[in-house]
């Protein structure tokens, strides 16, 4: 098992989080430093995911790695029968970090402790996706020049959200108000809640998005509300645009508030909000290029210059 | 008549271990799960035993054998108020309660139809979250699904 492996935004502390971030920030002023040069990186993606794979791929490229692997499970050998455990191993021998996406809920955890070499979970199932939500605290680390003392606005689907729970979990490090605004049958589950009472981290709920919420919010975090979570079709139907957000319902926001969603929407997002200053998606999606290469220089071990404050925009 | 038979079981043990309050309906996974079914050595099984504390009970002895305490704290999760004595030369030599470890490898499985462990050849490891003396609560280590203790299925 290797230490640096990465499966969960829980396995690393708030100093290697801003590490990352400031590694992150480097990044983005130097895109193509050439620090991966005679490495070689697997992406293994048993589970299609165009974007993420890409997004990896291209931060191995521009550190000056090579790639090796596969995009669909159907053309590994894990479509003859081949364990996960065998198809690790026998990828260890050859390469020097192992990226990799399952459908499987603890495959990168089970992967790392199979293999000396290091893993990142480019997502597993329902379950962990770190490095989005390390894009997503570059998002607003970059954006308000800080992550402390943020009142942070999650809308949508709070309960199945994979994003939301890793970004709470992330963020309960930085004394974050939270605003958790959802319907009956979405809201946030239990145990985060009682995480943030924990933490001594103040949160509300409310059912909906009203311009008072929207007024006091730094960081808007706005998710898709999916049909296939709902058992009751009627209920979905009444449901999901009450969650749409219009460039309307900025009027009377803080000037430094950003919008943020992990992408792809659908109908939460008005397009009219695109052309609004404070539209952020977009470049929160780019500024995962720059968490990854960060991400990834922390899993081979390679020291990274860092600047001391981030570039506000 | 019970009694009896029970004081009597016991005395007729010169080493080993007896391990007693076992709930009744546990009683056989608690022989699953600590292996005793592959065992050479004279084992003694009884249930349904009258007790004062649980109404009935199981008892195990398994003669010239003591358990390494790792694995008889195995059965904590489905016999939480057992008592392990140590037998030697018919007396008591040792007697504890057994004490739920921090981790629980290959006993439980997971009820996530998703979670790599019920998919991959492996074992699979619990945390436990937190427990009382009615229930303790596993967490997946692998795929973070919790389970209660008296709803976990022994594998």
């Amino acid at each position: 098992m290797n230490k640096r492996s990465l499966v969960s935004i829980d396995d690393i502390s708030r100093e290697e989080i801003l590490d990352l971030l400031k590694r992150a920030s480097y990044f983005e002023a130097h895109p193509n430093h050439k620090l991966l040069d005679g490495k070689v990186v697997a992406t293994l993606f048993f589970e299609p995911s165009t974007r993420t794979r890409l997004s990896f791929e291209t931060a191995v490229n521009r550190l000056g790695g090579r790639v090796i692997g596969f995009s669909d499970a159907s053309t590994s050998s894990s479509s003859k029968g081949e364990t996960l455990k065998d198809t690790i191993k026998m990828v260890s021998n050859y390469v020097d970090l192992i990226i990799m996406r399952h459908y499987l809920e603890g495959a990168a955890r089970y992967a790392t402790e199979v293999t000396d070499v290091p893993i990142i979970n480019a997502g597993d199932g329902a379950n962990q996706h770190p490095s989005q939500t390390l894009l997503d605290l570059y998002a607003i680390y970059k954006t308000q020049g800080t992550l402390s003392d943020l009142n942070i606005t999650m809308v949508g689907d709070l309960k199945y959200g994979r994003t939301v729970h890793s970004l709470l979990m992330a963020m309960k490090y930085f004394r974050p108000t939270f605003h958790f605004v959802a319907c009956d049958e979405l809201r946030m589950p239990k145990i985060y809640k009682e995480i943030c009472d924990r933490c001594g981290i103040t949160y509300y709920e409310h059912k909906e998005l009203t311009p008072e919420v929207i007024n006091a919010t730094d960081i808007l975090y706005m998710t898709r509300v999916q049909r296939e979570r709902f058992s009751d079709i009627l209920e979905y139907e009444k449901v999901k645009n009450l969650y749409t957000l219009r460039r309307s319902m900025l009027a009377g926001s803080k000037p430094n508030l950003r919008v943020l969603h992990p992408l792809p929407r659908v109908n939460e997002i008005a397009q009219d909000v695109d052309e609004s200053s404070k539209a952020y998606y977009f470049e929160q999606a780019k500024g995962g290029l720059y968490a990854r290469q960060a991400i990834i220089c922390r899993a081979l071990g390679i020291e990274v210059p860092t600047f001391s404050t981030p570039s506000k925009s | 008549m019970t009694k009896d038979y029970k004081e009597l079981a016991v005395a007729a043990l010169r080493s080993g271990t007896v391990i007693d309050h076992i709930p009744s309906q546990n009683l056989f996974k608690a022989v699953k799960i600590l292996g005793i079914e592959g065992m050479d050595r004279a084992v003694t099984i009884g249930n349904n035993l009258e007790s004062k504390r649980y109404g009935r009970k199981g008892i195990i002895k398994v003669a010239d054998v003591e358990f390494p305490e790792q694995v008889i704290n195995r059965i904590a999760l489905i016999a939480p108020h057992a008592k392990i004595n140590i037998i030697r030369d018919y007396e008591v030599a040792e007697k504890h309660p057994v004490q739920l470890p921090d981790t629980i490898v290959g006993i439980v499985k997971c009820p996530n139809p998703k979670c790599i462990t019920n998919n991959e050849p492996m074992r699979t490891r619990f945390a436990v979250t937190e427990h009382s003396p009615e229930d303790v609560n596993l967490r997946c280590l692998y795929c973070n699904r919790t389970v209660a203790g008296s709803e976990a299925v022994i594998e």
